[in-house]
């Protein structure tokens, strides 16, 4: 079983993925202060942490550029730090307006563009910019080169396809071929031919009402001159994402559900041919396989050593319990792993207390960056 | 209902067109009527703390109580029917058990029905969904897909249905989107409203906004697990509902919580046991390391459960964590009996 270090070797980008409440961000924040750790500089790029998990990072007061998480705070935990920990928070709205006045051909049509309505909307509330603008920040981080490595923490995509998709799709938005009539200064109806057309149009006027539709038109016409300057960007944002350097995770959790949506995630990776690195999967029951020889008498043995019988049933229940959950999760991690077709599954035990600090990382790092001789010591260690 | 004493207004509608305006009307902030005794309940929360569980849980309990119930998935991840294992609904009404309805809903097909409610004539609407721009002004159009997808949420709770012998019902239940998605989701009517200043779908925004609003009608439950960063998410969105959406906000569901097994003097013991084990490979030590477990895990979600109370404003209300390997809908029925 390969370990994530050998994953991750000669990688520049290195992207979690998966669906909401699986661990994400905590597993990007602990990979790069593992990977740090060992001597990179590297920066994580999250987007809305726990406020501890925040504070931890020294993240608290972090807006779209990349701060560097104080040395000596690894050293309180007993990490010794080689390398050098960045992090920043995403803010798609401030990514999108930079964008913006990188590509407007001059000072006017940036105005234009960043005061519209309806540009104000996209920005902020149209499904997949919060993922391109994720996209786009990695994007210019690796273009500037400061960085070894760069953690990306993808926003939780209500399907996996939002994410993969975001690129293209708001390219397409904003190229809109079928709307050039639009961007014509004489405007809408005046150069459109067709009755199928005009009438498409007077029935959307109908229902949306004609100021937003005099508010779109305005908004592709401001837009017009920026169309070529996207495209060209956004492919190389896609070449980017396809390149040998960078590295998609799929982070899930043992359940049946989040099992189901890693193996959805991968066949998308592999169908947009994004090189997969590997399956993290967190909070996993282990399983203690080489006890089941004398579970029967578990109860009397109990009974025996705490001189108290109603505790041991209940310690016993409670392990039975425990031992259930542990076969779960050890029958759907094989079914991920024969799906996915990957020996690099990394399995992170449900620890007692959640983690929110530096030393919550530490202790995740144990598991994620293990040998695979270290991972079976520490297996048969743990109940 | 009698006046409160805590009476807020409305907000919004004084600067918009006199024409839309309600009948001077007041929201009422404070004894509403019990959560399934309102039309409408959307259950919310952050990513994998079980709002599907709680809403199927939620539309067991008022089916069980006789209540005409149908629960809407609106991310067409067709949970709900996996949990009742039936094949996917789609965007159809499909009766699961007694009383019991559930429906996806599509956005492109409430569009589609939207339109057609609008034009009236199959074959135009039809027409006008063959016609590029249209798909495209659509697409382009910000927010109009969770518009018509709150539109068609609207529509289930009427009990004068649009749709042709539409069913009606007591009660509609929402698994809504994750936490930062769901804000903005129900903030859309508001939204829309704005920027669609005139015509027919301005004034149906702001019907929209008014049905969400309204307290008497239309609640929220929000699901957290007993874990640092979603209680965290929960407090603030249990301010943002209420702030910045204006909707009621009737119960926080705290899901998963352990039971409390051992005492902290049994805890003791047991980790003396565990260490007079120790380099022995035996079930004992396993069996009292997973208690240990146990009694850590019990005794930090019983703190995070102490600050979610003290955090929010609606009561908090338990689950327990099933020790199940799958959640089925056996399981939500058990759940749905400790429904508060």
């Amino acid at each position: 079983m390969a370990s994530l270090n050998e994953v991750l070797e000669g990688k520049s980008i290195c992207i979690c993925a998966g669906s909401g409440g699986v661990g994400k961000t905590t597993t990007s924040a602990a990979i790069a202060s593992g990977m740090a750790a060992q001597g990179l500089r590297v920066c994580v790029l999250t987007i809305d942490p726990a406020k501890r998990l925040a504070d931890s990072l020294g993240l608290k007061e972090l807006g779209n550029e990349a701060r560097r998480v104080d040395p000596t705070l690894f050293e309180a935990q007993g990490v010794e730090m080689k390398g050098e920990l960045w992090a920043m928070m995403l803010d798609a709205k401030a990514t999108f307006d930079e964008l913006i006045a990188r590509q407007a051909p001059d000072e006017e049509s940036r105005e234009r563009v960043l005061n519209n309505r309806i540009y104000q909307q996209i920005s902020s509330a149209l499904a997949g910019s919060q993922e391109y603008m994720a996209m786009e920040k990695l994007f210019a981080l690796h273009t500037e080169g400061e960085f070894d490595l760069l953690v990306l923490d993808t926003p939780p995509a209500r399907n996996a396809l939002d994410f993969l998709d975001a690129p293209k799709r708001l390219t397409q938005f904003i190229e809109g071929k079928s709307l050039r009539v639009f961007m014509k200064p004489t405007g809408l109806a005046a150069k459109v031919t067709g009755r199928g057309v005009s009438v498409a149009l007077s029935v959307f006027k109908k229902i949306v009402g004609f100021d937003l539709l005099a508010d779109l038109a305005e908004f592709f016409n401001a837009f017009s001159g920026m169309v070529d300057g996207f495209q060209a960007r956004a492919k190389r944002v896609n070449k980017l994402l396809a390149d040998r350097e960078t590295c998609f995770l799929v982070v899930c959790g043992p359940q049946g559900e989040p099992i189901d949506e890693a193996v959805y995630f991968h066949r998308k990776l592999v169908e947009a041919k994004l090189p997969f690195g590997g399956v993290v999967v967190n909070k996993v029951h282990y399983p203690a396989d080489e006890l089941k020889g004398d579970i029967e008498d578990l109860p009397e043995t109990l009974a025996d050593k705490l001189g108290d019988p109603d505790l041991a049933k209940r310690v016993a229940a409670n392990f039975a319990d425990y031992q259930a959950l542990a076969e779960r999760d050890a029958h759907n991690i094989d079914h991920l792993a024969s799906e996915l077709r990957t020996s690099v599954v990394i399995r992170v035990p449900h620890l007692d207390e959640d983690v929110h600090d530096l030393a919550g990382l530490a202790q995740i790092d144990r598991y994620l960056f293990a040998t695979a001789e270290e991972r079976v010591e520490m297996a048969a260690g743990r109940a | 209902m009698a006046s409160c004493g805590l009476e807020i207004p409305l907000r919004g509608y004084s600067d918009g067109d006199p024409f839309f305006l309600p009948a001077p009307e007041i929201a009422r902030n404070c004894p509403i009527p019990d959560l399934l005794d309102k039309r409408l309940v959307i259950v919310t929360g952050k990513g994998g703390v079980g709002k599907t569980t709680v809403a199927v849980a939620l539309g067991l309990r008022a089916a069980s109580e006789g209540k005409r119930t149908i629960v809407c998935e609106v991310a067409s991840q067709e949970n709900a029917s996996r949990m009742f294992a039936h094949t996917a609904v789609g965007f159809h009404e499909v009766e699961m058990e007694e009383n019991l309805w559930s429906i996806s809903i599509d956005p492109d097909e409430s569009m589609r029905e939207y339109v057609l409610l609008q034009l009236k004539v199959r074959a135009m609407r039809d027409m006008l969904f063959r016609s590029r721009i249209f798909n495209y002004l659509a697409a382009a159009t910000p927010g109009l897909k969770e518009l018509v997808t709150i539109g068609k949420i609207w529509e289930l709770a009427q009990l004068d249905r649009k749709v042709k012998k539409g069913r009606k019902y007591d009660l509609v239940i929402v698994d809504a989107p994750a936490t930062g998605h769901g804000v903005g989701f129900l903030q859309t009517p508001r939204t829309f409203a704005s920027i669609a200043r005139v015509g027919p779908i301005h004034s149906q925004a702001q019907t929209l906004d008014r049905f969400i609003t309204d307290h008497e009608h239309t609640g929220t439950a929000i699901v957290a697990v007993p874990e640092e960063m979603p209680v965290n998410e929960s407090m603030a969105l249990e301010r943002d509902l209420r702030g910045e959406v204006g909707v009621a906000v009737d119960r926080v569901y705290l899901n998963g919580l352990y039971p409390e097994r051992f005492k902290k003097e049994e805890a003791e013991r047991l980790a003396q046991l565990a260490e007079s084990e120790n380099g022995t490979n035996g079930a004992t030590k396993a069996a009292a390391r997973a208690a240990l477990s146990e009694f850590n895990r019990a005794k930090s979600q019983r703190s995070q459960l102490n600050r979610l109370r003290r955090g929010v404003e609606a009561p908090v209300k338990t689950l327990p964590f099933l020790f199940e390997p799958e959640l089925d809908v056996e399981a939500a029925r058990r759940l749905s009996r400790k429904l508060g």
